[in-house]
């Protein structure tokens, strides 16, 4: 890999019951993921994806980039912009802006239909 | 404002089960053997089923919410994830403890909002470091 390459791009759909999941394994409390009218009363349009869930593919897609050796994934630093939801899909792209001490930067996006979710994240690879 | 700011928590750890490493690898759609299969994570040099890198959220858990609850309070409601930040060291495998400690890092102010700066560091068992974390929450 090498300035201006792109990682493959990754698109995953989470259906109806994944914030359950996610909460359930990870062990997230907050009731905006999970329960419409909490969500609701809260300004929200309905329960809204976790943002570490959304986190989560960014560093699949970048660690799937190196032959999905978790080993090679040295950093990622993400910031959280809008709200992701349930029952659209993600897609993550990433392109290599520098190398460096044997890595690779990534800057990586994950977005939902158009809107950035996750933006300016930053992937560290060996390669 | 906060009064805490600079104070470090008492450390939590946290057991590492195969089952929690396999829920959350499912959860997260991670579906490479070597989060499912002992064997398969040997195989590829892990010492037991290894946990994906963002398991982290996971076993440093128990220790961010003291801190959390504590600087942000009454204002927890409006709190929104601004960032995070994760720089891995020893892979996490099942049988592992790892053992977490989380200090109030910076408060600070900018546009009408609050940003409260967590950070985190994670020893297994040997001492080794497993990740350090920032984790920036916002109060708007």
């Amino acid at each position: 890999m090498k300035q201006g390459d792109s990682i493959p791009a990754l698109k995953v759909t989470p259906d109806k019951g994944l914030t359950q999941r996610y909460k359930d394994a990870s062990g997230d409390p907050n009731p905006i993921h999970v329960d419409e009218d909490f969500a609701k009363s809260v300004g929200l349009p309905g329960v809204i994806l976790h943002g570490l869930y959304t986190m989560a593919q960014v560093a699949r897609a970048n660690t799937a980039a190196v032959g999905d050796d978790p080993r090679k994934l040295r950093r990622l630093a993400v910031q959280f912009r809008g709200m992701g939801f349930p029952e659209q899909e993600i897609t993550v792209t990433g392109t290599v802006k520098e190398e460096r001490d044997g890595a690779v930067v990534v800057e990586t996006v994950a977005q939902q239909g158009g809107n950035q979710i996750i933006r300016n994240a930053e992937a560290e690879l060996a390669v | 404002m906060t009064t805490n700011l600079g104070k470090t928590y008492e450390p939590a750890t946290f057991d590492v089960s195969a089952d929690r490493i396999r829920r959350y690898a499912e959860a997260v759609h991670e579906d490479n053997p070597i989060y499912h299969d002992a064997q398969a994570a040997r195989a590829a040099g892990f010492r037991d089923l290894v946990a994906p890198p963002m398991f982290a959220v996971v076993y440093s858990a128990p220790a961010m919410g003291p801190p959390i609850f504590e600087t942000i309070g009454e204002d927890l409601p409006r709190m929104v994830h601004g960032g995070q930040e994760f720089v891995w060291g020893e892979p996490v495998c099942a049988g592992d403890t790892i053992t977490t400690e989380a200090t109030v890092k910076d408060v600070s102010e900018k546009d009408g909002k609050t940003f409260y700066v967590f950070e985190s560091v994670s020893k297994n068992q040997d001492g080794e470091e497993s990740v350090r974390a920032t984790w920036t929450n916002i109060v708007r």
